[in-house]
């Protein structure tokens, strides 16, 4: 700051932010929970770690896990963590085009086909997904 | 009788209180009114010490920002209607120290717009005699959008990690930067750079988007960041990868 | 005065590779395994089939680079959510180690599974 304003300029204020600021406002509120869905990502990342863990061990740690996944409390959790990884999938394809420029011949693709191809190919690999499985 | 509006206006007056107070003005709702109409009639009708920057009062000129009701907005181009029946809360804008009642201070902002280096950069000037640099609709386009900004400082006001990090380099800056990035007669990325991949750069942004949200010129800095982000790493993997290569 | 570089272009891309993979694969898996399956929609797997399958080399590859980008997009997002939501930037070193770190001991707990199973 230039000094030769010193003398017009009397001590200014300055506002202390909440930390809550993310409760005030519906975008940064979905913004929190946004960012919050990695923890859900994790979450399933660890299961995945037990299960591969339990395959490992042989058939009968596996169905013993197996039984354990099955109850109410495992179900429960695992709709809460989809909820959320959901919400992951969605808003991360629709910040793809955010990032993402891309041109065919001197034409700019507008944002909207980037979402729609990116929402095509999740459809396409889920179902990849299901239809190795259920082999 | 008129129908009038409540406005509650956040005043800091140093030399009588060292806090900010709200307060309440009631101000005639017209149709026709923007929210700066609004100011102007208090300043002119009921209270002469309310101060506000203001100056071309159709959405060029950039000085007219503040929060109402939360939000950052350009005051002149925000129709009181929108905000029936009130009342309307106007704040200073967010994360800028308040010199008195709505007035912020820029010098920090302006620091930041210029260690971005936004002119054209050449390693080798032409001569004036070889001719100007010449650039196609298509070279224009390129970087047209990011040109557009008009310093008003929303994007700060809506960027929480602003607030967080008063270092962040922030939204307008970076767009800006991208601006003489994206320009075919630019040579100068490579200075940019050295500004916006350290610690108080573009990977300080957490893409809330909320600046392009609030941006009455649709620069979308949130989109310029993400672009620069991606070009920040490039450059780190190719630094890593190709050590021998081209810096 | 010439600032050092961010290492967190870095970071940033196992971010995004990570936010990718588990934005295409983990809903579909939380629906088939943690719900469908338990729940009784579809029939699963017996031992046999999913070992197998678990022991090819793409599903190897697919499994360990699933769970450690995902271990590494949450790495990232959740320091900053610690940063930014919950004011802790002072604690930066502790988040640091402990976000990354905890990501980096689960790749390798993934990857010692995936090579002997």
């Amino acid at each position: 700051m230039s000094t030769r304003y010193e003398r017009y300029r009397p001590t200014s204020y300055h506002h202390k932010m909440s930390i809550f600021w993310w409760v005030k406002r519906k975008p940064y509120m979905l913004f929190i929970i946004r960012e919050l869905t990695s923890i859900f990502v994790a979450a399933y990342a660890i299961i995945l770690i037990v299960k591969l863990n339990a395959l490992k061990q042989g058939a009968e740690v596996w169905e013993a896990l197996l039984v354990s996944l099955s109850g109410p409390f495992s179900v429960t959790v695992h709709i809460v963590v989809f909820i959320f990884v959901l919400f992951h999938s969605i808003t991360w394809f629709k910040l793809a085009p955010t990032a993402m420029v891309v041109k065919i011949g001197k034409k700019k693709i507008p944002g909207s086909i980037i979402i729609a191809v990116n929402f095509m190919m999740w459809i396409l690999l889920s179902g990849g997904i299901v239809w190795i499985l259920l082999q | 009788m008129e129908t009038t509006i409540n406005l509650q206006v956040l005043r800091y007056i140093p030399e009588k209180d060292p806090d900010p107070f709200y307060q309440e003005y009631e101000v005639p709702l017209r149709e026709e009114w923007v929210i700066l109409d609004a100011l102007n009639y208090i300043k002119d009708q009921i209270d002469g010490t309310l101060s506000y920057r203001w100056s071309c009062r159709m959405g060029v000129c950039g000085s007219c920002g503040m929060m109402v009701n939360e939000k950052p907005i350009l005051t002149c181009e925000t129709f009181l209607e929108k905000y029936m029946p009130g009342p309307i809360r106007i704040a200073p804008l967010n994360y800028f120290g308040v010199i008195r009642d709505l007035v912020v201070e820029t010098d920090g902002f302006m620091e930041k717009v210029k260690r971005v280096k936004p002119w054209i950069i050449r390693d080798k000037e032409k001569a004036p005699l070889e001719g100007e640099y010449l650039q196609t609709p298509e070279e224009l386009s390129e970087y047209k959008q990011y040109s557009m900004c008009i310093n008003c400082m929303l994007c700060y006001s809506a960027c929480p990690v602003v607030g967080l990090e008063p270092q962040f380099i922030g939204p307008a800056a970076i767009a800006l930067a991208q601006r003489y990035n994206y320009d075919n007669r630019d040579e100068g990325q490579n200075q940019r750079n050295d500004v916006l991949l350290t610690d108080d750069g573009i990977f300080e942004c957490t893409l809330v988007g909320e600046c392009s949200e609030v941006c009455p010129k649709k620069v979308d800095p949130a989109g310029a960041i993400q672009r620069y982000k991606v070009q920040g790493a490039t450059e780190w993997w190719t630094s890593v990868l190709l050590p021998f290569g081209k810096k | 005065m010439q600032k050092k570089r961010s290492n967190d272009p870095f970071w940033w891309t196992l971010f995004g590779a990570g936010g990718t993979i588990s934005a295409f694969f983990i809903p579909v898996h939380v629906l088939l395994f943690g719900i469908a399956m338990p729940l009784g929609w579809i029939s699963v797997p017996d031992y046999e089939t999913l070992l197998q399958l678990a022991q090819h080399p793409v599903t190897r590859l697919y499994i360990f680079a699933l769970v450690s980008l995902s271990l590494f997009h949450w790495a990232h997002r959740f320091r900053y959510t610690l940063y930014d939501g919950l004011m802790l930037k002072h604690l930066e070193h502790y988040i640091f180690i402990f976000c990354y770190g905890s990501a980096l001991a689960g790749t390798v707990i993934t990857g010692v599974l995936i090579w002997t199973i």
